[in-house]
């Protein structure tokens, strides 16, 4: 029993290796945009502000069906965007595992934003302003004062928008389908097996995978938050 | 020598000055919440007047009919809080260094080791900032603002945070830099216990107008 517990059987891995790749490929992308909304939105005031505000938000709230569906209609091989995608370059992002980055991704980009945005904007203003009197460019204050600073939620940030994508389901069955070896992830494969007789026990293995991940995953958050507040100075009492 | 010329308009406060400072160390006294501070903000670029002009060491930085409004970063003025601001996440070594660094294409007038004596920071440069006690961190944030090799170093109420006992033991530092750096200071305190001890160049301030100014 234990030892059929623990040996996973080279499909179980694929699996696990291509929702890693995707969740790992997915926190990747949406770094640097990430970061770079997260600012804009926590420290400038500008026209449209809310309406990008919402719009980041959005997936958060939607039924990620809907995410997915229009997903499809923008980049799917006939989709407004997808089709120029699919006639110049061969290139498509629908029904492939790329495609399921790129649904993960805009599922997960507003966490991201969430916690970065308020790590940022509780970074005091007043430390910003003093790196700028010592004669640092706006740019350089950001990189060595702002951003090391913020890095604690940063850290939050990514580990989330990473779960996040691992359990990604709805978004990516309807833009990307469920394809082995191409876009069946873990949730789409424990929901693949409970749809078939005797699926059970084969689904309950890939439950167990799942949870080793996302524990994993907090335990690592943990750690590396922990870490990286105690760089800022920060001190921890628990 | 700093020239400034401004108008601020808020809604519950106007600030209008016309001043000439060309002493080494000047202090700016007043009630609290009568421009003392509005004014370093000019000067420093924090605050953007709504008209007006403003010269350092004879270099325009702002002039609202001219259109130029140099940035923070490009105005070389040494700021000091109450608070400090010393960056929490770096060391009190590396603290000065950051200063130090941002301006090593300039003509050094300081170097770190001779700011970590004339402050006694040699025996807490490993240190974080949230190890030191009041007047310690006042010492390093005086020293990194020094080594910013600014044209103008600016005060701002630095003691204030401090008890009694403390304040007697940062003044000498005061005295120190104003006595024996080459660089004009503006210091800024409600307390004229303190600014006798500094200079007798004095410049009143309240309700957001100069109300006389003792230059000898």
């Amino acid at each position: 029993m234990m030892q059929a517990l623990f040996s996973f059987t080279p499909e179980e891995l694929a699996i696990v290796w291509l929702s890693l790749k995707v969740a790992l490929l997915c926190v990747l992308i949406i770094l640097i945009p990430g970061i770079a909304v997260s600012w804009l939105l926590a420290r400038k005031s500008f026209w449209g502000k809310s309406l990008l505000n919402s719009l980041v938000h959005l997936p958060l709230v939607l039924p990620p069906v809907v995410p997915g569906f229009l997903l499809l209609l923008l980049l799917g091989n006939q989709g407004l965007i997808g089709k120029h995608l699919h006639t110049y370059f061969g290139f498509s992002l629908a029904f492939t595992w790329m495609g399921a980055v790129v649904a993960s991704a805009v599922m997960a980009f507003p966490l991201m934003v969430r916690s970065t945005r308020l790590a940022i904007s509780q970074v005091d203003r007043n430390l910003e302003i003093a790196a700028q009197s010592l004669g640092a460019h706006p740019l350089k204050v950001f990189f060595t004062i702002t951003l090391p600073l913020a890095m604690p939620g940063v850290i939050t940030g990514l580990i989330l928008a990473f779960s996040r994508s691992l359990g990604e389901f709805g978004a990516t069955i309807t833009f990307v389908g469920n394809i082995e070896n191409e876009t069946r992830t873990l949730p789409l494969a424990i929901y693949s097996y409970t749809q078939i007789p005797n699926g059970d026990w084969p689904a309950m293995r890939l439950v167990i995978l799942s949870m080793i991940l996302a524990l994993g995953a907090l335990m690592l958050s943990d750690r590396l938050e922990r870490k990286a507040n105690q760089k800022i100075g920060r001190q921890q009492h628990d | 020598m700093i020239k400034i010329e401004a108008k601020l308009q808020r809604k519950h406060f106007n600030f209008e000055v016309s001043l000439q400072i060309d002493k080494r160390v000047t202090a700016i006294f007043g009630p609290s919440g009568s421009g003392k501070s509005t004014l370093l903000s000019l000067i420093a670029g924090i605050t953007q007047p709504n008209s007006g002009r403003i010269f350092i060491d004879n270099e325009c930085v702002f002039d609202s009919q001219l259109g130029i409004n140099k940035p923070i970063h490009q105005r070389r003025v040494g700021l000091v809080f109450q608070d400090g601001r010393l960056f929490p996440h770096m060391s009190v070594e590396q603290n000065l260094n950051y200063a130090f660094k941002l301006n090593s294409q300039q003509k050094q007038l300081i170097q770190p080791a001779e700011i970590m004596q004339l402050m006694a920071l040699e025996s807490l440069k490993k240190q974080e900032p949230h190890q030191l006690s009041g007047g310690e961190k006042q010492r390093v944030a005086l020293g990194r603002a020094l080594l910013s090799s600014p044209k103008l170093l600016m005060l701002d109420e630095p003691l204030a945070s401090l008890d009694e006992k403390l304040k007697q033991q940062i003044l000498p530092y005061l005295k120190l830099v104003a006595d024996n750096i080459n660089i004009p200071m503006l210091y800024v305190s409600h307390s004229m216990d303190e600014i006798l001890q500094l200079t007798n160049d004095i410049i009143y301030i309240e309700n957001g107008a100069v109300v006389s100014t003792n230059q000898a």
